[in-house]
């Protein structure tokens, strides 16, 4: 018997919950001591007067039943002759969409509700937008609570044909608009035309029943990310994983990707023995013919049609954290089994939800939706999302909070990455730094407002400047009058601020020179980052560390005092957050130290 | 629901015990005993076949499990061959705290909770595989596959990390732990199908036997061993019964049943009028107790 998982989602009291509580109740899924609870808890909780209140079986959270709205997606399994179901309840509120976004993308259909009193609503349009970009082609608009407009078929049809209009190009195979009341148990289980005789069409039910279970995957040709190498003994070598697309027996030749090595398949294992094929879905381990190198985040393809890899792509992209998108950050990022570092380069567009229409955008807030160009740090092999879901789709998680902050879909690689090959200079940065008797180095000086970094790394040049090596220093204050004086001082505007000089010290250091970076830098991310743009050894991050009492103390710039009067917004260390470096190359504690000391510490470390 | 099994459930747990292998750092299995977690148990065998399961196995033990349960656990850890961690709360034990003396809350409290969260940190595991399931209490229902545990265990539910697609996010900071449900969408009856189909050993207690019980909260309660006082000319009736959920002996209630098979099993589950939790004595204490037992570290 198959499977069908759906969503059920809308907006605020629409009658979702009441839904699949009449649902479970009316299978016969709710036991005896449930219904008694049931009973109970509609009197202390209930809004249904003398009547059970199903939504109470299925808002398990205490503070939904305090509230009496849903918070969080609640999974509810039933089951009739003919299929399984698992149900995803998720809320309709605006702010917890990324939980509607959890149940939305494991689901194959969806059921929309609509309150018939109110219409289409915003609400109803953002959840059909996302259940749209996650590929979930089979919608039930189920038009709620037809007792309370005494069943107009009126009211029914200029729903039905708003939602339809709306709905044109969000790609849906089928729409089946139902009339129902799920208070009553109207057309929920069984059709009943006594109070709608002018509708003669299925029950939700029944179109549950009948909705296509199979996804696009299985027609697909096979691949399989590695998810975890099975090396017990010499003897045994497999790669375990979830056929993610496509079939595979014995005997077939396939790729690995992105090496581009061949075998072919020996045995499949499943469980204690093995099996003559398996199909997408399958969780199985692979025997291959060859010793061949994959790893975890590798994807093994059948030969004729291996699988595609790169490092940037176009995406459609949901934000689901109260922190903003910072184009340009690095993020870590989870795609099938490969986890790599992105970072969004470029927002094309973003949507607005309620029109359609593509507005532009420099960040991206909770809930927003854009299409965006994406960069990963390695390539990754992939398909687009709409051809295959496994190979298609990455989260994006925060580096600090590892919270997970955005949901992606691939829609192509940008040829950009694989066209554009860097220039091969035969004159390079080692023939540069060797004539001037050095090596290259990027050292990065990090700390707060009126921490020293600009004394100490003045201090220093002329240190090295007196021994022979050719310098040159990119100081906070002096960049922003040029290069990034169209910048500000908001968390994007920073990010962005420091993107630029890490990229201008990276052409500098390949001029030979020995360079020194002066700037607040206050978040990790962004010295990561810049980090990652040079070689091992090649950046030495310094942190300048003395305490904010001290700084304000000496308030050379009288910065910290504008600050406290609130006349300077965004003030490290005030009202912006400086994360201090967890393991820097050098650190300096400037109450400890006079400046010369200092100089002497880093002069040291550049010698050993 | 004939009582078939779905496959795809089978590979969908195979996928999350190999993540929770792929990512974590120290990762260890709940092991309650129970049917739940012989389902688990199975499963990790399958995911690593033919390698040995490559974390540990522990049990929190209460002191009053029934004995059937502690001699079932030692036998199939010598057959299976797996890694036995127990562990028991020593300031309980010392105290001597049980559910009669002390009543099911604090009892589960210090035996199971706070005896848990010890282990963990003892250990220093950062994941840990539970075999609860959506299906069995509300709260559950709502609750991730990676199930992220703020510093001190506790769960927030109103601020869960969204989990898309068959991605897990197992990035945790220092101080911070994941618990991860294999069986999350798993029925009681695709448990008892998926037993009956691998044909996966059980604790005998599952079967209908004669037993002795007494009757306790309107409930059977089984006497296992003298430690359940009974009342003054009381006499244990000897009762066809058998237990659908197993947890301490004096908090799990039995049920009249003459199922001796696992067809009769799954049968009278199929047909069953009450859910499994009924049995939990600690599940009655209050709407939404599960929830303030998991946000304070309960599996």
């Amino acid at each position: 018997m198959d499977t069908l998982r759906f969503i059920t989602c809308g907006s605020v009291d629409d009658g979702k919950s009441t839904l699949i509580g009449r649902l479970l109740y009316e299978t016969k899924l709710i036991f005896e001591d449930q219904l008694e609870a049931l009973k109970a808890d509609s009197k202390k909780f209930g809004t249904q007067g003398e009547r059970l209140d199903f939504a109470l079986l299925v808002d398990g959270l205490q503070a939904e039943r305090e509230q009496g709205i849903t918070i969080d997606v609640a999974y509810r399994f039933f089951a009739t002759p003919r299929r399984r179901f698992i149900v995803a309840d998720t809320p309709g509120h605006e702010q917890y969409t990324r939980n509607m976004a959890t149940g939305a993308s494991t689901a194959q259909a969806a059921v929309l509700l609509i309150d018939a009193r109110k219409g289409v609503l915003v609400q109803t349009k953002r959840h059909s937008r996302i259940v749209s970009m996650l590929g979930i082609r089979h919608v039930a608009l189920a038009v709620n609570k037809m007792d309370l407009v005494d069943w107009s078929q009126l009211v029914f049809d200029e729903i039905e044909l708003a939602y339809r209009r709306f709905a044109q190009d969000l790609g849906f195979e089928t729409i089946a608009a139902i009339p129902l009341s799920a208070l009553e148990g109207h057309n929920v289980v069984d059709p009943r035309h006594a109070a709608m005789p002018w509708y003669r069409g299925q029950s939700l039910l029944q179109w549950l029943e009948s909705v296509p279970t199979e996804g696009r995957e299985a027609a697909q040709p096979f691949a399989m990310p590695v998810q975890w190498v099975n090396r017990p003994n010499l003897d045994f070598r497999g790669f375990s994983g979830r056929v993610g697309s496509g079939s595979v027996k014995p005997g077939d030749s396939v790729r690995v990707s992105p090496s581009g090595v061949t075998s072919r398949v020996k045995e499949i294992v499943v469980g204690t023995g093995s099996i003559a094929a398996a199909t997408a879905g399958q969780s199985v381990t692979l025997v291959l013919e060859d010793e061949v190198d994959a790893s975890r985040g590798d994807v093994i393809a059948v030969a004729s049609n291996p699988v595609e890899s790169a490092d940037q792509f176009e995406a459609d992209l949901l934000w689901m954290s109260e922190h903003a998108l910072l184009p340009g950050r690095p993020y870590a990022a989870l795609i099938h089994t490969k986890s790599a570092s992105v970072s969004i380069t470029h927002i094309k567009h973003r949507l607005d939800i309620n029109s359609g229409a593509h507005l532009a955008a420099k960040t991206l807030g909770l809930n927003e939706i854009a299409t965006v160009n994406v960069s990963f740090d390695r390539s990754v092999p992939f398909a687009p999302y709409k051809e295959n879901k496994r190979l298609g789709a990455f989260i994006v998680i925060d580096k600090l909070t590892n919270e997970t902050v955005g949901a992606a879909i691939i829609h192509f690689a940008l040829r950009r990455a694989v066209n554009v090959h860097w220039q091969a200079l035969e004159v390079t940065k080692t023939v540069r730094a060797e004539m001037k008797h050095q090596q290259a180095r990027c050292l990065w000086f990090t700390g707060l407002s009126g921490s020293g970094k600009s004394t100490v790394a003045n201090l220093l040049e002329k240190r090295l400047h007196a021994d022979g090596r050719h310098t040159y220093i990119l100081d906070g204050d002096n960049v922003r009058h040029g290069l990034n004086r169209d910048l500000g001082f908001t968390e994007a505007d920073r990010v962005e601020n420091i993107r630029r000089v890490a990229e201008v010290a990276k052409l500098l250091v390949d001029a030979g020179l020995i360079v020194l970076v002066a700037f607040i830098s206050p978040y990790r991310a962004e010295r990561q980052l810049a980090r990652g743009l040079f070689e091992d050894g090649e950046f030495i991050e310094v942190f300048v560390d003395t305490p904010l009492e001290e700084c304000e103390r000496r308030d050379v710039k009288g910065l910290y005092a504008k600050a406290r009067r609130g006349e300077l917004k965004n003030f490290t260390g005030i009202d912006s957050d400086y994360e201090p470096p967890e393991s820097p190359e050098i650190h300096l504690r400037t109450i400890a130290s006079q400046p010369e000391a200092c100089v002497d510490q880093i002069v040291h470390l550049l010698k050993s | 629901m004939g009582g078939d099994f779905s496959l795809e459930l089978e590979s969908e747990s195979i996928e999350i015990i190999r993540e929770v292998a792929a990512t974590a750092a120290k990762p260890v299995m709940l092991y309650s005993i129970g049917k739940d977690s012989s389902v688990m148990l199975r499963l990790a065998q399958k995911a690593f076949y033919p390698g040995p399961i490559p974390f540990p196995l522990m049990h929190i033990d209460t002191t009053w499990k029934f004995r059937e349960m502690i001699a079932f656990r030692d036998r199939r850890a010598a057959e299976i061959g797996f890694k036995l961690i127990t562990y028991t709360n020593p300031r309980g034990a010392a105290e001597g705290i049980g559910p009669i003396t002390h009543g099911s809350a604090y009892h589960t409290d210090v035996m199971k909770t706070e005896a848990l969260k010890q282990a963990l940190d003892l250990h220093g595991f950062d994941v840990a595989f539970g075999g609860a399931r959506r299906d069995e209490e509300k709260s559950r229902a709502k609750e991730r596959i990676f199930s992220f545990r703020a510093p001190g265990h506790r769960w927030e539910p109103k601020v869960q990390r969204p989990e898309l697609w068959n991605l897990y996010n197992a990035r945790i900071n220092t101080g911070e732990t994941i618990r991860v449900f294999p069986l999350s969408n798993w029925t009681e009856a695709d448990v008892w199908a998926y037993i009956r189909q691998e044909n996966i050993p059980i604790v005998p207690l599952y079967f209908a036997a004669s037993r002795p019980v007494v009757k306790r909260y309107g409930q059977w309660i089984m006497v296992d061993d003298h430690r359940l006082p009974l009342e003054p000319g009381e006499k244990p009736r000897t009762l066809m019964v058998r237990f659908r959920t197993l947890g301490c002996y004096p908090l799990t209630a039995a049920v009249e049943s003459t199922a001796t098979t696992l067809d009769e099993i799954v049968a009278e589950t199929l047909g069953a009028t009450t859910s499994e939790r009924q049995g939990r004595v600690i599940d009655h204490d209050g709407a939404g107790s599960m929830e303030r037992k998991k946000q304070e570290g309960y599996f």
